[in-house]
C-alpha cells in the first residue's frame, strides 16, 4: 500500500547541509502494524513526517496505492491527510482551551460532516478510548494518558486507512503506555494500517514488524510473531 | 464551513475578550463618529434651512461687488452704492414693497454711568417692513429726521435693559455714541434670539443719513435690503433690480455686474453647500479613524496568527487546506470588526440623539449611512485581515507544528 524508494532528506544547504535520511526503501502492506525504532537523531520523526505528508523528501519516490504523493499539490496533500491519514503526535498537540469533544470533532469539520453527525461520531470514538466521562474537559484538565487518548480519538474519528503515531507513549508511564498500545492494537485489528515510532522495546512488541533506523538508513527490518 | 468558521471566530473572540474589546474600540469610535457626524450634519442643515426660510422668503439683499463663495464674500473694496442707486430703485420699480439701506457698525453707547457695546444700523422706515420689526413705545423716524440726519435713535430691548433701570423712562432720553448724542424716539418690540442664537434685540436703529454724517462720514451705502411685493416672483424682481442698477451704475449689458443680488434661497443654497462640505470633512476625519482602527485589527490578527502557529499546524495536519485556514482567520477579523461596527452604530445613534436633544436640532437618522457603516466595518475586517490570514494560510504544516 505504501511504497518508499530512495527517500532522502537533507536539512540546510551548502556547508551546513546535513543529510538526515540517506536513502530509505520501504514497503508497507495494508493492515500491517509497523514499529520504527532507532537511536535519537536517527531520523525516525523525519521519516514519519514524510509518510504523514506533513513534510516532503529531498529525493526519492513516495507512492500510496499507486498514487505518486510527490506529484500532489499542497491542497491535494491536505486532502490526503484529511481522508486517508490519522496522526498521533508525541506531544499530544491538542487545541488548548478546547474541550476533548471539540478537539475530536475538528477533523470532521474539514471533512464537511454535519454538526449532528460530528457530535455522534466524536462521542462514539471518545467512549471507545474510555473517555465518555471526560468529553467536556479541556486538555489542561486531563492527565497525560487521557490527553493521548483524546489525540488517538481525534486521529481515528475520520476512519483513516493509516494511523501514524510518533512516540505515542513517549510521555507516559508503563501502565498508561500499555493501555494506549492496546487501543492502537485494537484499531489495527479493525483493519487500520499502523506506523508507529517508539524507543521502547516493550511497546514495539505490539507491532508485527519492527524497522530499525541508524544514521538515516534502515539497519534492520524484520517481522516477528506477536 | 463558513458557519463553522463563524462559530470558531466567536469562540476565539470570547476567549480573548479583553484584547478583542480593546482592538475593536478603534472601529467602534470610527463608526460611531461617522454615524454621529453624518446624522448630526443632516439634522443641523435641516434645522438651519427651516429657520432661514422663516427669515423672510420674499426679501432680497443687494451687495456691492461679486460674491461667489456666499454672503460675506462681497469685497469691501467693491464700489459701494450711492444715494442715487437707492432713489432709482425706489422710484422706477413698482414690484418692491420696501427698500432700505443698511449701514452697519458696532459702538459703545453711554447713558449716565452705564455703557454697552451694541450694533448700530443706519436704516430708513422701510427696514421695519423688511425685518418685520415693530415699534413698542414711541414712534418710527420722521421725514425730517430721515432727510436731515438729525440725531434720533430707536433702541432694541436688550439695549434698554443694559442701559436703563427697569422702570426708568426711556423715550426722550439722550444716549451718547462716541462723540455725539442721540435722542431716543422709540423702542422695538422684543424678537428674541434667532436660530443661530443671535440676539435680535441687541441693536440701535438710526437714520441712514445720520449714520453717514456722524459715523461713516460719506454718503456710501454698503447694503440694501428690499422686500418684494407678495405674488411677485423673486426672479422677476431680481431682473428688474439688475437692470435698474446696471443703468444707474453705467454697466453695459454684457459686462459683469459690480453688485450682487442675494435672495434667501441663494443663502439657503450656500448654507446647505457649507454644511455639506462640513459633513464631508467631518466624515473624512471619521474615516481616517476607521483606518486607524483597521490597522489595530491587523496588528492583533498578526499577533494572534503567530500565537496560534501551533494550532494552524495541527489543523493542517488533520487536513485543513490553505483556504480553510485563510477563511478562518479572515472571518475572525471580519467578525471582530463587524462587532465593533455594531457597537459603533449604537453609540453613534445615541450620540446623535443626545446632540439633537441638547442643541435642539432636528433628529435625522439616516438608515443608509447605518447600513453603509456596517458594510464598511466588515470591509475593513477583510482589508486588514487578509494579510494576517494569508500569513497563516501559507505556513508549512511541519514548520507550524514545530513552532514553539
Ligand atoms: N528542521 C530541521 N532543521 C535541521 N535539522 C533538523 C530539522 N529537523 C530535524 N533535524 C535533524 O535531523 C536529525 C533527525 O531528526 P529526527 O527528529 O528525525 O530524529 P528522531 O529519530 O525522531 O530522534 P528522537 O528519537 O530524539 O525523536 C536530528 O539530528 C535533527 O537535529
Ligand atoms: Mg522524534
Amino acid at each position: 500500500m505504501i511504497k518508499l524508494a530512495g527517500i532522502t532528506k537533507t536539512y540546510g544547504s551548502g556547508e551546513v547541509a546535513t543529510q538526515v535520511l540517506k536513502g530509505i526503501d520501504l514497503q508497507i502492506e495494508k493492515g500491517e502494524f509497523v514499529a520504527i525504532m532507532g537511536p535519537s537523531g536517527s531520523g525516525k520523526s523525519t521519516l514519519l513526517n514524510i509518510l504523514g505528508a506533513l513534510d516532503v523528501p529531498t529525493e526519492g519516490d513516495y507512492s500510496f496505492m499507486d498514487t505518486n504523493i510527490r506529484g500532489l499539490s499542497k491542497d491535494q496533500l491536505a486532502l490526503f491527510r484529511r481522508n486517508i491519514l490519522g496522526f498521533v503526535f508525541q506531544g499530544f498537540n491538542l487545541l488548548k482551551k478546547t474541550s476533548a469533544l471539540a478537539n475530536v470533532e475538528m477533523p470532521l469539520i474539514y471533512q464537511g460532516v454535519s454538526a449532528k453527525e460530528r457530535h455522534k461520531r466524536a462521542l462514539e470514538v471518545l467512549s471507545s478510548v474510555g473517555l465518555q466521562e471526560r468529553v467536556d474537559y479541556d486538555p489542561g484538565q486531563l492527565s497525560g494518558g487521557e490527553q493521548q487518548r483524546v489525540a488517538i480519538a481525534r486521529a481515528i474519528v475520520t476512519r483513516p486507512k493509516v494511523l501514524i503515531a510518533d512516540e505515542p507513549t513517549g510521555n507516559l508511564d508503563t501502565k498508561r503506555s500499555h493501555e494506549i498500545m492496546q487501543l492502537i492494537t485494537g484499531f489495527n485489528r479493525e483493519g487500520i494500517t499502523v506506523v508507529m515510532v517508539t524507543h521502547e522495546e516493550e511497546m514495539a512488541e505490539y507491532a508485527s514488524r519492527i524497522i530499525r533506523l541508524r544514521d538515516g538508513m534502515i539497519e534492520k527490518d524484520g517481522h516477528h510473531a506477536v | 464551513m463558513l458557519y463553522n468558521a463563524f462559530l470558531q471566530a466567536i469562540r476565539e473572540i470570547k476567549r480573548n475578550m479583553m484584547r478583542s474589546a480593546l482592538t475593536a474600540i478603534g472601529i467602534v469610535i470610527g463608526i460611531a463618529s461617522v454615524i454621529a457626524m453624518v446624522n448630526i450634519g443632516k439634522g443641523a442643515s435641516a434645522s438651519i434651512t427651516q429657520s432661514v426660510s422663516k427669515l423672510g422668503s420674499n426679501n432680497l439683499l443687494i451687495l456691492p461687488g461679486q460674491t461667489r463663495g456666499g454672503p460675506g464674500g462681497a469685497s469691501s473694496f467693491a464700489k459701494p452704492f450711492k444715494p442715487n442707486d437707492l432713489n432709482v430703485l425706489k422710484s422706477s420699480i413698482n414690484t418692491l414693497e420696501a427698500v432700505s439701506p443698511v449701514e452697519n457698525t458696532s459702538m459703545t453707547v453711554v447713558y449716565k454711568d452705564q455703557n454697552y457695546r451694541t450694533n448700530i444700523k443706519g436704516v430708513n422706515n422701510d427696514y421695519f417692513t423688511v425685518q418685520s420689526l415693530e415699534v413698542d413705545l414711541g414712534r418710527k423716524f420722521e421725514k425730517s429726521e430721515l432727510r436731515t440726519g438729525q440725531s434720533a435713535c430707536i433702541v432694541g430691548k436688550t439695549v434698554v435693559k443694559k442701559l436703563f433701570a427697569p422702570d426708568e423712562n426711556v423715550l426722550g432720553q439722550k444716549i451718547r455714541l462716541k462723540n455725539f448724542s442721540c435722542v431716543i424716539v422709540g423702542t422695538l418690540v422684543e424678537k428674541g434670539a434667532n436660530t443661530f442664537g443671535g440676539d435680535q434685540d441687541d441693536l440701535i436703529l438710526v437714520p441712514t443719513k445720520m449714520f453717514q454724517r456722524r459715523i461713516s462720514g460719506n454718503n456710501n451705502i454698503h447694503m440694501i435690503t428690499v422686500s418684494v411685493k407678495k405674488n411677485i416672483p423673486l426672479e422677476e424682481a431680481k431682473l428688474q433690480i439688475d437692470q435698474v442698477l446696471r443703468e444707474s451704475r453705467h454697466i453695459k449689458a454684457n459686462d459683469e455686474a459690480d453688485f450682487t443680488i442675494l435672495s434667501f434661497t441663494t443663502l439657503l443654497d450656500t448654507i446647505s453647500q457649507i454644511t455639506a462640505i462640513l459633513t464631508v470633512m467631518l466624515g473624512a476625519v471619521a474615516a481616517i479613524s476607521l483606518i486607524v482602527g483597521g490597522v489595530g485589527i491587523m496588528n492583533i490578527m498578526l499577533v494572534s496568527v503567530t500565537e496560534r502557529t501551533r494550532e494552524i499546524g495541527i489543523r493542517m495536519a488533520v487536513g485543513a487546506m490553505a483556504a480553510d485556514i485563510l477563511i478562518q482567520f479572515l472571518i475572525e477579523s471580519v467578525v471582530l470588526s463587524a462587532l465593533g461596527g455594531i457597537v459603533g452604530v449604537l453609540l453613534g445613534l445615541a450620540i446623535t440623539y443626545g446632540v439633537a436633544i441638547g442643541l435642539d436640532i432636528q433628529l435625522i437618522l439616516d438608515p443608509s449611512i447605518t447600513v453603509l457603516s456596517l458594510l464598511f466595518s466588515m470591509l475593513i475586517g477583510v482589508i486588514f485581515g487578509i494579510s494576517p490570514a494569508r500569513k497563516a494560510a501559507n505556513m508549512n504544516p511541519i514548520d507550524a507544528l514545530r513552532y514553539e
